[in-house]
């Protein structure tokens, strides 16, 4: 296996480490400050990825489509925070999670009911087609390249916002103590909605940019949301910063394993039961690294309490 | 009589009395409807156990019920085509005897649910309700790509098995079968939770100082919940095997771990009764909705939210008001 | 004339009276995410009803949701309380295997519009259980023979890790005759392909064959396309439907793969079905369409010959398959599953849509490698 194969598979991995991020980002947001599971969130990376795709269908601009997908996103965000999530601060876990399993139900067949059964078509735009070659001489698709550009440039955007404004200032707060910004004379419910829209554009956006790739469809948002739940856990629910690590661990641990795990049986067992018994452990792989992290620090890598 | 004590005689009566009048009108799928709602309120009474008194949210409640329904596929599976189930270090042959098939599906149950408590007990909260769902996804991709039981597809098993003295295949029978299970699962449900063991996990969930001031360890008893209530669930999964004569992987999604939850939800999270009126709710509504349009999630969808945000308690909370202090 | 009338109304009497009524169950996936194949093959089903236009059959159309264990009771539904004599309609093979072998114990009849598994085809087969559509490894054949008729010689070849994508390699590599450059099986519902085309790449393969069904198919095709590897890439039907093709765009123009059905095979009966089709509505017909379409057609074609009651007249009426088939010439082997051709199909682009052209056949009149473990 050459350095070049394994320098493309790294480069693999943090690209999806870096969309799972914007992701995550939102999801433990949300759980930081408003303490929510929402299990809506890859509904509304679905929102993200059918706005773009209808948007570019209609007016051919990849740039119009992402903005759209953050517009609509970001409106659905509100929407539910306002007529449901809202609700649903002062229940248990159990509630949060049924109410917003709901919501994937009416989310999912609601957008099939408006955009049909087939699955829609989204493109990357032509500046950003083909590959480019690196130093080295790795052949590498510069979407992809950009993907890993725009996911770390939202994470220092996310950074700044949280660490060097007076929304952050407030939203950290949130996460601290309540009543005592309330008592400050912020309008707490004011910053709830906007906190959930600023995560639902995240999802929005992700489900744009990796619809691109991939296969915009009802129900592409459940695979990841489990994903992120991932990610998240591991990180330490509540941190930005363990969604980035935990992020970018889930990313490289997924493309990693799945293509060296058989290459690395096959030197102990016959061709076909390797490739075969290697990814079906590869499957499980992100689940027993959880497990794992979980198991020696049970709220994860940077969790509130340790 | 308390209302929910009627409400539960109600459902009680209810589950006897519209099999009867299927088996007289001579609408056998009424019955098969009425099993699998019976089928999944036991599942959904195992999870109500750990989630009702001992507070443990846990979303991989369908490994426990994917055992179960292993254990039956792959013991009648062996039966049905004459194959040893393994041959060294001894001989064990494959059953289609029902009785033999529970008793694996309890003993694997209970052995996967230590091991999953042992390690997920170590967690709260979020990361709990997490870690559970990790451990179902572990199971759902090993089993999806375990070639040797079928993979994906899963097993047909063509007949269903034996209990002594009954014909199973008769639809009324099997259901006779499956509610004498319910009912002495509830019955071991309600004297659990007066028993000391059910007072101290009460406790546990809402004051675990409290109950390790007087020298008795919450995680334990958390443990023995969690043990208990896979168990439950693993018996309905080889019960549900057998009303399709089927297994296949989807028994182990977090889908399927989603839906007992939302049983237990709806009917009244830690209520004697409730997860069999969840049950019963559930089935009727994917019956009659699925009948009216294709789009019928959205209406199940839309009628689960207004469970949760207008009727707290589920529906014995609605039909009965808050819940008795029964202790 | 007279001969057959009397034949007729001697099948009648000994049916105890009039004729019955058929009554046909289809249990397809009408909502969630593979809705849109199951669409299609009620749509294609009930053109062909609909065309026929006769009130002695009766069809009843239910959602399984693609879950297993709704297909079961669905089937249990249809046998019990609607009494229906013939099931059709499902999809997936899980689903099928889930469904099939109950069917036929309880002596009913069982049209598959797709899905047809090796266990149902070799020592599974029964006589009440036909396959209108293919076996499942015919179009992953005809990919092999068509690499080899390529002089493909060092393939790259990927499937997702479950059955049915086992069983895809096994039998692309029954009919190709070169070399592996590398074996892969991916996640089930995996959605990024990266990491297998820097395989494919690093490989050294001179082209490479996939079998991802769905959404995992647009997702690699889209992904190889962008990817700068340019190797010729073949796959069966089911990645370069009409539905999906236009979610892949450009990404697909050139590729060749192969089908045993397409709109453009030339044939007066499938000139007249793609019309239908679109006319009704309104939108360009799939393989899956066409093989609902062919389904309702030879069941018609059956009951017009033999009573449905009357199992070995129905299944012998059945097996003459004697009905005009949208894919021209089509028979059914020993464990009655299609003899046909199996084509090589090109994506191109007809003004805005995509669609596929024949450019060859890879396999002609095939049957399947389980014909003779089949014993009935």
């Amino acid at each position: 296996m050459s350095t070049i194969l394994i320098i493309e598979q790294v480069l693999n991995g943090l690209q999806s480490g870096v969309m799972l991020f914007l992701m995550a980002a939102g999801l433990t947001l949300i759980f930081g400050v408003m303490g929510l599971i929402n299990l809506a969130h890859g509904s509304l990376y679905m929102v993200g990825a059918f706005a773009a795709a209808a948007v570019a269908g209609v007016t051919g601009s990849f740039v119009l489509a992402l903005i759209a997908a953050l517009a609509a996103a970001a409106l659905a965000g509100a929407v539910i925070e306002v007529a449901v999530i809202r609700r649903l601060y002062d229940s248990d876990h159990l509630d949060q999670v049924l109410a917003t399993f709901a919501l994937i139900l009416i989310f999912s067949e609601g957008t099939r009911w408006v955009f049909g059964s087939f699955p829609l078509f989204l493109d990357i735009p032509d500046a950003l087609s083909g590959p480019v070659t690196l130093p080295g001489g790795i052949q590498y698709p510069l979407y992809r390249l950009a993907l890993i550009g725009v996911g770390l440039l939202v994470a220092f955007g996310l950074w700044l916002l949280i660490e060097r404004t007076r929304i952050g200032i407030q939203i950290r707060a949130g996460e601290n103590d309540r009543e005592m910004i309330a008592a400050l004379g912020v309008d707490i419910s004011k910053l709830y909605t906007l906190v959930f829209a600023l995560g639902a554009a995240l999802a929005g956006l992700a489900g744009a940019l990796v619809g691109a790739i991939q296969s915009v469809q009802v129900g592409m948002g459940e695979p990841v949301l489990i994903l992120a739940f991932v990610v998240i856990v591991i990180g330490g629910i509540g941190s930005i910063k363990g969604a980035f690590i935990g992020a970018l661990l889930v990313g490289l641990t997924d493309t990693l394993v799945g293509i060296f795990l058989p290459e690395v049986l096959k030197l102990f067992m016959d061709a076909a039961p390797a490739t075969s018994a290697g990814s079906s452990i590869a499957s499980m792989s992100i689940y027993i690294l959880m497990s794992l992290v979980l198991i020696w620090r049970p709220s994860g890598l940077f969790g509130a309490r340790a | 009589m308390s209302r929910e004590t009627l409400f539960n005689a109600a459902l009680l009566l209810g589950l006897i009395a519209v099999p009867a009048w299927a088996v007289m009108t001579d609408e056998p799928f009424t019955i098969t409807l009425a099993t699998r709602a019976v089928i999944l309120a036991l599942a959904a009474a195992g999870l109500n156990i750990a989630l009702g008194i001992g507070g443990l949210v846990s979303l991989g409640h369908a490994v426990f019920f994917g055992i179960g329904g292993y254990a039956m596929g792959i013991l009648a599976h062996h039966a049905q085509s004459y194959t040893p189930l393994m041959e060294w270090p001894f001989l064990i042959e494959g059953t289609k005897f029902m009785p033999l098939i529970w008793l694996l599906a309890i003993v694997v149950s209970a052995l996967v649910a230590l091991v999953i408590g042992i390690l997920s007990l170590r967690t709260t909260g979020a990361y709990f309700i997490m870690i559970t769902l990790a451990f179902g996804q572990m199971f759902y991709y090993f089993a999806i790509s375990w070639s040797t039981y079928g993979g994906e597809d899963g097993m047909s098993i063509y007949v269903r098995n034996d209990f002594p003295g009954l014909n199973t295949l008769a639809p009324i029978q099997f259901y006779g079968l499956c509610l004498a299970i319910l009912v002495v699962v509830l019955v071991f449900s309600a004297r659990l939770r007066r028993s000391p063991f059910g007072l101290a996990l009460n406790a546990a969930r809402q004051v675990p100082a409290r109950v390790e001031a007087v020298g008795m360890d919450p995680m334990r008893l958390k443990l023995v919940a969690f043990v208990i209530s896979g168990v439950i669930t693993g018996l309905a999964g080889a019960l549900f095997a057998d009303l399709n004569r089927f297994v296949s992987p989807t028994m182990f999604s977090w889908q399927f771990s989603g839906e007992i939850m939302i049983l237990v939800i709806l009917g009244g999270v830690g209520r004697l009764f409730g997860p069999v009126a969840g049950a019963v709710t559930f089935v009727a509504l994917e019956h009659f909705l699925g009948g009216i349009t294709e789009f019928w999630h959205i209406f199940l969808g839309l009628i689960l939210l207004a469970v949760v945000l207008f009727a707290r308690g589920g529906i014995t909370g609605l039909v009965a008001g808050k819940e008795a202090t029964h202790d | 004339m007279k001969k057959l009338m009397l034949a007729t109304a001697a099948a009648a009497l000994a049916a105890g009276g009039a004729m019955a009524d058929v009554k046909v169950g289809m249990i397809t996936t009408l909502s969630g995410g593979g809705a849109s194949l199951g669409i299609d093959t009620r749509d294609g089903f009930m053109l062909a009803m609909e065309e026929a236009n006769r009130n002695d059959v009766k069809v009843i159309i239910e959602d399984d949701q693609r879950k297993p264990d709704i297909a079961v009771q669905l089937a249990d539904k249809m046998i019990q309380s609607e009494k229906v004599d013939v099931l059709t309609g499902i999809v997936w093979s899980n689903l099928a295997m889930a469904v099939v072998p109950a069917t036929t114990a309880q002596g009913l009849f069982y049209l598959s519009t797709n899905a047809a598994p090796a266990q149902l085809a070799g020592k599974g087969c029964n006589p009440n259980y036909f396959s209108v559509s293919y076996q499942n490894d015919n179009l992953h054949e005809g990919a092999g023979a068509y690499a080899t008729q390529a002089g493909f010689k060092n393939t790259f070849i990927l499937a997702p890790n479950y059955p049915a994508g086992i069983d895809s390699l096994t039998g692309f590599k029954r009919f190709y005759e070169g070399d592996l450059a590398g074996e892969v099986y991916t996640k089930l519902g995996q959605t990024d392909y990266a990491a297998e085309i820097a395989q494919i790449r690093a490989s050294g393969a001179d082209s490479v064959f996939f079998f991802l069904p769905g959404g995992m198919g647009i997702s690699f095709l889209k992904q190889y396309a962008d990817s700068g590897v340019d190797l010729p890439v073949v796959g069966p039907a089911f990645s370069f439907d009409q539905g999906i093709l236009q979610a892949v765009g450009e990404a697909a123009v050139g590729v060749k793969n192969s089908s045993t059905w397409s709109k453009d095979l030339d044939n007066e009966a499938n000139a007249a079905f793609v019309a239908a089709f679109q006319q009704k509505y309104d939108r360009l017909p799939s393989i899956y369409a066409a093989q609902g379409y062919d389904t309702a057609n030879l069941l018609l074609s059956a009951i017009d010959k033999a009573d449905v009651n009357d199992d070995a007249a129905f299944a012998a009426a059945l097996k003459e398959a004697d009905f005009a088939s949208v894919r021209g010439e089509f028979s059914f082997a020993a464990n009655n599953h299609p003899i046909q051709n199996v084509y090589v199909r090109e994506v191109i682009k007809e003004g805005d849509v995509f669609t596929n052209k024949i450019v060859g056949t890879a396999l002609e009149d095939h049957a399947n490698a389980y014909v003779d473990e089949c014993k009935m």
